[in-house]
C-alpha cells in the first residue's frame, strides 16, 4: 500500500456510504427470508407448557406444514404478527382450541373440498366426512357424545402424517393399535356395553400374525373389514362378504353349501360362527371333530346327516394326513440310508397342496367333495410312498450286490494268499 | 499257456521283450520289519489309475455348466444305472487317494527314503502330492452345489491373500472377481486336462526314477545288514511283491464298493451365488489343518497382517520340506534326527489340526 | 511278510502239488472271474444311456400337441417347481410359474376369467404374468415355450 492509498482510505466519504448501504441490505435479508417461514405461533408456543406447548420440531414433521400451511390454517389467526393480540385477534378469524366435536368439520373444510384438495394430491379421497357421519362415531357425536373418536383422536394433532408413513398412526402396522387406545380401555368403554378385548383377541390371529409380525401388508386390520371412516362393525348379513373380499373360494364353497341357508335363517353370520371374528386362529382339523366340545356338536348330534358328513370328512382328511406322514418316514429312511430320494420330496409338496385344497373345501360341507380332493391327496402320497419303498429296495439291491462283490473279492484273496504261499515255499526269493 | 509262448515269441521277435522282462524279473523289494510301508506307493498309484477311469466314466454324463453340473450329477445318481456307485468310488476314492499319498509321504519322510541319491524322487513326489491336492480341490466344485460353492470362495479367497500375486492368482482361479459358471468351466478344465497331463509327466518321473534307483532301505536296517549280511531279505518283485499287491489291490476295492453301497456320498443342494453363505463352511478334510490354523491365528501379529503371515508361513513351510533331502544328507548328520522330531511332530500337528477342524463350529 | 525258507511248510507226496496248484488256481481263477464280472456288469450298464435323457434345470418337456383344449391350462412339474402351460382360446401357449408371490400357494388357470387366479386370497395375475387384482405383491415369472414336432418344450427365459 502506498501512502496514497492509506490517505484514500482514511477519506470516509469513499467508503462509508457502501458500507452502509450494505448494513441496510443486509437487515432486509432477514426480513424477506423471515417474512416466508415466520410462525410466530410457534416461536411463542414452542417455549410454553404442555397442552398448550407445540414446537417447531413437532410441526415439522405435520404433513400440512411440509406441505406450507401454518397454523392459521384450522385455529385462525395472524401467524406473522409478534403482537399476541393481533395474532390471536378476532380480526384475524382466530378460532382458538378448536372444541372436539366441531374437529370433523374444521377438518373437512379442507378435506372435502375437490378442487382445494386437487391442488395437493388429486387422488386423495375427499368424502371421508361423509363416510364419518355414517359410522358410530360419527352418530354418536351427532348425538352430542364427546367421548367418541374424532379425526385428530386416530391421525394425530400437530404431527400428522400420512397413512403410508410407516410412523403414522393410522399407517396399516399401527391401525390396531390406535384403536385399542379407546377400545381395549375398560374403563373408558364402560358405559358403551361393548368387548373391550378385541384387541387382545386380534393380536392372537393369524391376521395380526400376517401383517404386523411378517409384514404382509395385504392382511386385515381394524379398518380393512370395519371401514375407517365409516367405522361401523358389519352387520350379520354382510360378515361373509368382508370375509370374502379375499377368501373368495371359501365363500364361494359356502354359499353353495347347505349352511348358507340354515345359517341365515338362523341369522347366524357366515363364517365368525366357526372361525370367530377378532380371534381368527389357524384352523384346525379339529374344528370338524363331533365330540361335545367341538363346533359341529353345537347343533349336528349324532345321527343326523350333518354329523356323518362332519366324520367322514374328517376322517378323510386323517387319512390323508396319515398317509403323508407314513410316505415322509420311509423317505426319511431312506435318505439316512443315503438314497437319493429328492424328485419324491418335491412330489411331497403337491399332496400338501391337496391337503390345503381339502381344507377349503370342507367349506361345501358336501363329503364328496371333501373325498374327491382327498382322494387326489392319497394318489400322491402313494405314489410317494412307493418311491420311498422303491429307495429302500434299491438300497437292500445294492447291500446284496455288495456281498456278492465281497464275497468274491476274499475268494480272490484267500487265492492270491495259497498261490503266494504256494510259489514261496518251492521258488523261494532271492 | 501255448498261445501266451506265441505271443511272447513275437513280442521278443520285435522289442526284444525278452530282455525288457529280464530286466524287471531282477527287480527286488527289501525285506525288514518296515517292508509294509512299501505298499503305500503302489497303493496311491492305483487309487489314481481307479479315480482316471471312474472319472472317465462320469465323464459320459457331467455336463460342467453352472445350469447343468448339479442337475447331471443328480442324474448319474437316480437315473444312469449303477451312477451312485461310480460317482460314490470317485469321491470316495479321492479321499482315500490324497489319505494314502500323506501317509506315502510320512513313511517315506520317517524311513529316510528322500535322501541322496533319490532326491529328485521326492521332489518330483511332493509335486505330485500337490497336484493331488489340485485334483481334490479343482473337482470338489463340479457337483456345484452349496457347501462346494461356498469351500471354493473360501479357499480361493485365502489364495488371494498372498502378498504382490494374490490378486492375480484368484482372478485366474475364478475366471473372474466372484465364483461363478466361468470358473466352474475352468476348475472342470484343470481337472480332466491340465492336472491329468500335469500329473502323468511327474508320475512317470516318479516311477522311472523308482525304477532306476531301486527300493530304498532305512538307514538303520542298512547299518544292521552291513554288520551281518546273512540277515538281508529281499523279495522279488514278478510275482512275489505284486501278488501281495494285488491282495492289497483287491481289499481297496472291496472297501471302496462297501464304502458306496453303504455311506453313497451326498448330493446337498444345488448352489445359490445370492444367498447367503451357510454357518460353519469347511473345506474338505485334506484342507481343514491349514483352514483351523489360519483360524486361530490372531487377527494382527504386531503389525502384520495374521491370516497373511499364515499363508505366508504355510508357504516358506511347504519350500523346506519340498527340499528336505538337500539339507538331511546322511544319517550321522545332526540335521537328520531334527528332520526325524519335526516330521514327527508335523504329523501330530496335521492330524490333530484336521480333528479340531473337523469338530469345531 | 514271507521269507524264502529252505524247507517247504511240510513234507509233501509227488503228486499232491499238482493238485494243490489246480486247487489253488481254481479258486484263484474262480474268484477273479466272480469278482470281474462284478465289475464289468455295473460298468457295462452304466454306459448305456438311460431312457428318460437329462435336459438340464432349465428346459422341460411341458406336455404335447392335443393334450390342452383352447382355453385351458395345465400344472406341470418345471425342475423343482411347479408351473403352469395354458392354451389361451387364440391358440397360444403361455408358460408361467405357479408359485402365488404372496404365500406360495399353487395357482391355476380360470376358463371363466381367462386368467390366472390363486384360490388361497383371491389373488390374480394376468396371462403376462402381472399382478392385476388381490395380494400378490409380485408378477409371476414367465417361460419360454417352443413347440418341437408335437412336444411342448418350456425353458427359462433367456435374457429376460
Amino acid at each position: 500500500m502506498t501512502i496514497e492509498d492509506i490517505a484514500a482510505l482514511r477519506d470516509s466519504r469513499a467508503w462509508l456510504p457502501p458500507l452502509l448501504l450494505l448494513l441496510a441490505l443486509s437487515c432486509l435479508f432477514p426480513a424477506v427470508s423471515y417474512a416466508q417461514t415466520r410462525n410466530t405461533c410457534i416461536e411463542c408456543h414452542s417455549l410454553l407448557d404442555p397442552p398448550l406447548r407445540v414446537t417447531q420440531e413437532d410441526f415439522s414433521q405435520d404433513i400440512h406444514s411440509q406441505k406450507g400451511l401454518t397454523c392459521a390454517a384450522c385455529h385462525g389467526g395472524d401467524p406473522t404478527s409478534d403482537d399476541p393480540n393481533v395474532a390471536m385477534g378476532r380480526a384475524a378469524g382466530f378460532r382458538g382450541k378448536i372444541e372436539h366435536n366441531r374437529v370433523p368439520e374444521v377438518c373437512a373444510k379442507c378435506h372435502s373440498d375437490v378442487a382445494y384438495m386437487r391442488q395437493f394430491n388429486p387422488s386423495l379421497r375427499t368424502d371421508q366426512l361423509s363416510q364419518y357421519r355414517t359410522s358410530v362415531h360419527g352418530r354418536r357425536l351427532a348425538q352430542g357424545d364427546a367421548r367418541v373418536a374424532v379425526c385428530t383422536d386416530c391421525h394425530g394433532l400437530h404431527n400428522i402424517r400420512p397413512a403410508s408413513d410407516s410412523r403414522s398412526r393410522v399407517h396399516p402396522l399401527n391401525v390396531a393399535e390406535t384403536c385399542a387406545r379407546c377400545h381395549a380401555d375398560s374403563q373408558y368403554m364402560k358405559s358403551y356395553g361393548i368387548p373391550t378385548d378385541q384387541y387382545a383377541k386380534y393380536k392372537a390371529s393369524v391376521h395380526h400374525e400376517a401383517l404386523v409380525v411378517r409384514g404382509d401388508l395385504s392382511a386385515p386390520t381394524c379398518t380393512t373389514c370395519h371401514g375407517n371412516h365409516g367405522a361401523t362393525p358389519p352387520g350379520v348379513a354382510s360378515v361373509e362378504f368382508v370375509c370374502s373380499t379375499c377368501h373368495a373360494f371359501q365363500a364361494q364353497l359356502f354359499d353353495q353349501s347347505p349352511h348358507k341357508d340354515a345359517f341365515t335363517a338362523m341369522s347366524l353370520p357366515g363364517c365368525v360362527t366357526c372361525h370367530e371374528n377378532h380371534r381368527i386362529v389357524h384352523p384346525t382339523d379339529a374344528l370338524l371333530a363331533t365330540n361335545e366340545n367341538s363346533l359341529c356338536g353345537r347343533c349336528h348330534s349324532s345321527g343326523d346327516p350333518g354329523f356323518e358328513g362332519a366324520q367322514t370328512m374328517h376322517a378323510g382328511l386323517a387319512r390323508l394326513q396319515a398317509a403323508m406322514e407314513k410316505s415322509d418316514e420311509v423317505l426319511g429312511q431312506a435318505e439316512r440310508s443315503g438314497m437319493e430320494v429328492s424328485q419324491a420330496r418335491l412330489a411331497e409338496s403337491q399332496a400338501r397342496d391337496a391337503l390345503t385344497k381339502a381344507r377349503v373345501t370342507i367349506h361345501s360341507f358336501t363329503p364328496a367333495r371333501v373325498a374327491a380332493d382327498v382322494q387326489e391327496g392319497l394318489k400322491v402320497s402313494h405314489a410317494t410312498l412307493e418311491a420311498g419303498m422303491q429307495a429302500l429296495a434299491e438300497r437292500d439291491y445294492r447291500r446284496k450286490g455288495l456281498g456278492i462283490t465281497v464275497f468274491a473279492i476274499i475268494v480272490v484273496l484267500i487265492g492270491l494268499w495259497l498261490w503266494i504261499r504256494e510259489i514261496e515255499s518251492k521258488k523261494g526269493s532271492a | 499257456m501255448g498261445v501266451f509262448r506265441g505271443i511272447h515269441d513275437w513280442l521278443d521277435e520285435r522289442f526284444g521283450w525278452a530282455e525288457l522282462t529280464a530286466v524287471l524279473k531282477k527287480k527286488t523289494v527289501p525285506v525288514h520289519r518296515f517292508s509294509y510301508w512299501y505298499f503305500l506307493g503302489g497303493m496311491t498309484l492305483f487309487l489314481f489309475v481307479l479315480q482316471v477311469l471312474t472319472g472317465i466314466l462320469l465323464l459320459l454324463y457331467y455336463r460342467p455348466t453352472s445350469s447343468g453340473a448339479f442337475e447331471s450329477v443328480s442324474y448319474i445318481m437316480t437315473q444312469v444305472k449303477f451312477g451312485w456307485l461310480v460317482r460314490s468310488i470317485h469321491s470316495w476314492g479321492a479321499n482315500l487317494m490324497i489319505g494314502m499319498a500323506f501317509a506315502h509321504m510320512f513313511s517315506v519322510l520317517f524311513l529316510k527314503s528322500y535322501r541322496k541319491p533319490r532326491e529328485l524322487t521326492w521332489v518330483s513326489g511332493m509335486v505330485l502330492l500337490l497336484l493331488a491336492l489340485g485334483f481334490g480341490f479343482s473337482g470338489y466344485l463340479l457337483p456345484w452345489n452349496t457347501l462346494a460353492f461356498f469351500a471354493t470362495t473360501v479357499g480361493t479367497d485365502i489364495a488371494g491373500q498372498i502378498p504382490a500375486i494374490g490378486h492375480w492368482l484368484l482372478v485366474f482361479l475364478r475366471g473372474g472377481d466372484q465364483v461363478t459358471g466361468a470358473t466352474l468351466t475352468r476348475f472342470f478344465g484343470f481337472h480332466v486336462a491340465v492336472l491329468p497331463g500335469l500329473a502323468t509327466l511327474f508320475l512317470l518321473l516318479h516311477l522311472l526314477l523308482v525304477q532306476r534307483f531301486g527300493i530304498s532301505v532305512p538307514p538303520r536296517i542298512e547299518a544292521e545288514w552291513e554288520a551281518q549280511p546273512q540277515k538281508r531279505r529281499e523279495l522279488h518283485f514278478f510275482p512275489n511283491f505284486l501278488l501281495r499287491e494285488m491282495m492289497a489291490w483287491y481289499i481297496a476295492l472291496g472297501v471302496l464298493g462297501a464304502l458306496a453301497a453303504l455311506l453313497p456320498w451326498g448330493l446337498g443342494t444345488k448352489a445359490d451365488p445370492f444367498a447367503p453363505a451357510p454357518a460353519g463352511i469347511k473345506p474338505e478334510w485334506y484342507f481343514l489343518f491349514m483352514f483351523q490354523t489360519l483360524k486361530w491365528i490372531p487377527a494382527k501379529i504386531w503389525f502384520f497382517d495374521g491370516e497373511l503371515l499364515g499363508v505366508l508361513g504355510f508357504g516358506v513351510a511347504g519350500l523346506l520340506w519340498l527340499l528336505l533331502p538337500f539339507f538331511d544328507k546322511g544319517p550321522s548328520h545332526r540335521i537328520s534326527r531334527w528332520v526325524t522330531g519335526i516330521g514327527i511332530f508335523m504329523l501330530f500337528y496335521v492330524l490333530s489340526m484336521t480333528v479340531v477342524g473337523y469338530i469345531a463350529k | 511278510m514271507q521269507t524264502e525258507k529252505s524247507d517247504g511248510p511240510a513234507p509233501r507226496e509227488a503228486g499232491a502239488g499238482p493238485t494243490r496248484r489246480r486247487l489253488i488256481g481254481f479258486i484263484l481263477g474262480g474268484g477273479l472271474i466272480a469278482s470281474a464280472a462284478s465289475f464289468l456288469y455295473p460298468l457295462l450298464r452304466y454306459l448305456l444311456p438311460p431312457p428318460s435323457a437329462d435336459l438340464g434345470s432349465d428346459t422341460v418337456v411341458a406336455g404335447k400337441i392335443g393334450e390342452l383344449k383352447p382355453n385351458s391350462g395345465k400344472i406341470f412339474a418345471f425342475g423343482s417347481r411347479p408351473a403352469l402351460l395354458v392354451l389361451t382360446a387364440e391358440g397360444e401357449y403361455r408358460a408361467l410359474s405357479a408359485t402365488c408371490t404372496h404365500l406360495n400357494c399353487t395357482v391355476q388357470y380360470r376358463t371363466d376369467l381367462r386368467e390366472v387366479w390363486c384360490a388361497c386370497h383371491n389373488g390374480l395375475y394376468d396371462l403376462n404374468g402381472r399382478n392385476i387384482s388381490g395380494p400378490p405383491p409380485r408378477p409371476l415369472q414367465q417361460y419360454d415355450v417352443h413347440v418341437r414336432g408335437d412336444e411342448i418344450i418350456v425353458s427359462q427365459s433367456r435374457g429376460a
